[in-house]
């Protein structure tokens, strides 16, 4: 796991001591609230609708037990005993104090953590795949890349006031479980002919008010142009997007309007300029350097199949559909990956209170060398589990209610914390999550339903990815009242797409018997072995608008 | 009888709590102690009260929102004021509700 350097230390510890001082100045009155926001948010500290939001970065969602228990003890100390992962491989708090803020950043910089570039025009914390450095189908650990991004882009003077906030997603595998094509740069680590490895460049993705899937726009990158690369795309960026216009401002924008094709060219002149033997070059050992820092732990030889697991498979039904569901192959014979649900049914996606991330944390120690990932799908993976030590993991799971068998179930859904907290939501999400959740349950008719996402955003802000959620939920405003548009048909994966609308929206009390006859509708069309989203794909819209509306 | 009429709230500087303007001017944390006024005027007045303890560092973001008043308990008219007024939906042990259940809670 990467260890900070004295430099990132130090640099961490004096934000918090500046912003300590801010936080005092903007509380004696030498700072205005106009002059303390954008400070503020550069903390990741916002202004929800009870109290305050502090957002914290988990880089490439990666936490180690001693991190997982800050976390816990912060949201004890600061906050209400619980925290929200979110779908930036984020953890927030709803609770604190605007005078307790530097003392959670001073408390989290003890454990290498901090809540920088969670917030405003600068390039975000990067996104990766949660099974990154175990996947059974990765060519590389996408990791390196994104600490390597992490590294350049960490306070970058050039790039601390883009057009718009920034965020860069990186997978390692040809299966994209980080939503790399709604990023406003995403890479696919990729082997050309040669048996190179370098990164297939995509750019100008997005969700919001304009969803957009972002075009390649170059097929082959080698690795160690990477910097040089991102660096003439976000100088096109930085010179040409609109700073005039919010709406218009994400670098989506600027590629549709220019054009992806004029754009990738734009992008290569301005590459052509760049001294690529200068800093931006990334010499071998510097690549190795970081590499080092994501090496393989120090696994067993284990026999590929362990025979106690095949037992209490057969014994235990319960345990054989949680495996089915949660428990991803591994790349190194008799590991397992371990996917903790965060969704049980009619909770709140997402939400982890204080005990369990303490419970996490000793699982964590316990059974997968003290590590754990924060999924952009609000859930979490333990990435190095025994084989033969699945079945008592998933016992110590079920005595904290985090054996919910429904990874990438129907009622393993995203949502945004919406009218429930968010000050810009038009409606609620959380609970239409915990409805549809009571509805479908777990067992045989969700095992039946199989493999449907559903994402559900409070505004069209999209942080719960309704854009591209296979069912997606956007709460609109009408008049005061919530009402909820359904779009069918998004994905955020390597065949990334954007939902379509299926008619007038619904109202609270509808919304959920419509998504039931979404379902019904499905089941009712499905041919052999077909997912949801196949079926959609196949047989469109209509099928789907004639059963919601045919009642009228 | 139901009698449309405004208030005035913000979120305290300090720790974010929704608050409310009330008679004597002071920030309550409970709808029910706010102050409701049912003219224009006087509802600018209350407002430009409210911005006046921005200058203060007592509150943020001061602005006037609509109640409907039955049978002398207010009801904010938008969900959004429902659940400042109370906290999340789904969690009621959060937010004020958590202290004490607030009567126009079940109102839609
Ligand atoms: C709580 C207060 C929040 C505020 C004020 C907020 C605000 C926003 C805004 C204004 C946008 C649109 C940006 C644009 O299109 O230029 C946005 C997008 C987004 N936010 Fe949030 N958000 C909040 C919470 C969250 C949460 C909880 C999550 C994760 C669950 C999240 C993840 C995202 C994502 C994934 C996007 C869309 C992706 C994109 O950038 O295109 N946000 N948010
Ligand atoms: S989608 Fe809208 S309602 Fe939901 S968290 Fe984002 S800004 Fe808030």
């Amino acid at each position: 796991m990467y260890r900070y350097d004295e430099f990132d230390q130090q640099l961490v510890n004096e934000r918090v001591e500046q912003f300590r001082g801010q936080v005092a100045r903007r509380l004696s009155g030498e700072l205005e609230e106009d002059e303390f926001k954008p400070l503020r948010l550069m903390n990741g500290l916002y202004l929800q609708l009870h109290a305050y939001m502090l957002r914290v970065a988990i880089p490439y969602g990666t936490l180690s037990s001693k991190q997982m228990r800050m976390l816990a003890h912060i949201a004890r100390k600061y906050d209400r005993d619980y925290g929200h992962f979110t779908t930036r491989q984020n953890i927030q708090y709803n609770w604190p104090k605007l005078g307790d803020v530097p003392d959670i950043l001073k408390d989290l910089a003890t454990v290498e953590m901090h809540a920088i570039q969670t917030s405003g025009n600068c390039i975000r914390n990067v996104t990766s795949d949660q099974y990154a450095g175990v996947a059974a189908d990765e060519i590389e650990d996408p990791r390196i890349a994104s600490e390597i991004i992490r590294q350049w882009s960490t306070l970058h003077p050039e790039f601390s006031f883009l057009p718009r906030k920034f965020k860069i997603a990186v997978t390692g595998s040809p299966h994209d479980r980080a939503a790399i094509k709604v990023h406003d740069i995403g890479l696919i680590i990729v082997r050309n002919d040669k048996g190179e490895v370098g990164f297939e460049v995509y750019v100008g993705g997005g969700q919001g008010r304009t969803p957009m899937v972002g075009p390649r726009i170059r097929e082959f990158l080698p690795k160690n142009e990477l910097l040089a690369y991102l660096e003439a795309i976000l100088r096109v960026y930085n010179e040409l997007g609109r700073r005039d216009n919010l709406y218009k401002a994400r670098i989506k924008i600027l590629v549709h309007q220019t054009g992806a094709e004029k754009f990738a060219q734009m992008v290569e002149d301005e590459f052509a300029k760049i001294d690529k033997t200068g800093e931006l070059n990334l010499p071998n050992d510097e690549i190795e350097r970081i590499t080092a820092y994501f090496a393989d732990p120090a696994y067993k030889e284990l026999p590929t199949i362990s025979a106690d697991f095949q037992a209490k498979k057969s014994e235990d039904p319960a345990f054989a559909a949680w495996v089915a569901n949660n428990v991803a192959e591994h790349k190194v014979p008799g590991y397992a990956i371990v996917n903790i649900s965060l969704k049980p049914i009619g909770g709140i996606p997402g939400d982890a209170s204080a005990d369990q991330m303490d419970a996490i944390a000793d699982l964590m120690q316990k059974y997968s060398m003290d590590e754990i990932r924060v999924t952009h799908e609000q859930n979490l993976t333990l990435p190095y589990v025994e084989q033969g030590d699945l079945y008592d993991l998933w016992q110590s799971l079920k005595a904290h209610d985090l054996a919910t068998a429904n990874i990438s179930q129907i009622t393993d859904i995203i949502a945004c914390p919406g009218l429930d907290y968010c000050n810009l939501a038009n409606a609620r999400s959380i609970p239409l999550a915990q409805e549809i959740s009571e509805r479908f349950g777990t067992g045989e008719r969700a095992d039946a339903i199989g493999e449907l996402k559903i994402k559900i955003s409070g505004c069209i802000n999209a942080c719960g990815h309704h854009h591209v959620g296979h069912i997606g939920i956007l709460g609109v405003d009408k008049k005061g009242v919530e009402f909820y548009q359904i779009t069918l048909g998004g994905s955020a994966d390597e065949n990334a797409s954007l939902g379509d609308i299926v008619g007038p929206a619904f109202t609270e009390d509808k919304v959920i018997d419509a998504i039931e006859t979404i379902v019904d509708t499905y089941l009712d069309k499905k041919q052999d072995g077909e997912k949801f989203l196949e079926t959609y794909r196949r047989v469109g819209l209509a099928p789907f608008k004639e059963t919601l509306y045919a009642a009228g | 009888m139901a009698t449309p009429a405004q208030a005035v709230t913000a979120n305290r500087l300090n720790d974010g709590e929704v608050v409310y303007l009330d008679a004597a001017g002071n920030w309550a944390e409970s709808l029910d102690e706010s102050k409701f006024v049912t003219d224009k005027a006087e509802a600018q007045q209350l407002l430009e009260q409210g911005e006046k303890s921005v200058d203060d560092r007592v509150v943020l973001d001061p602005y006037l929102f609509d109640v409907t008043i039955e049978n002398g308990v207010a009801i904010p008219v938008k969900k959004r004021e429902h659940i400042r007024a109370n906290g999340p939906t789904v969690r009621l042990d959060l937010g004020k509700q958590a202290a004490e259940p607030v009567e126009f809670k079940k109102a839609s």
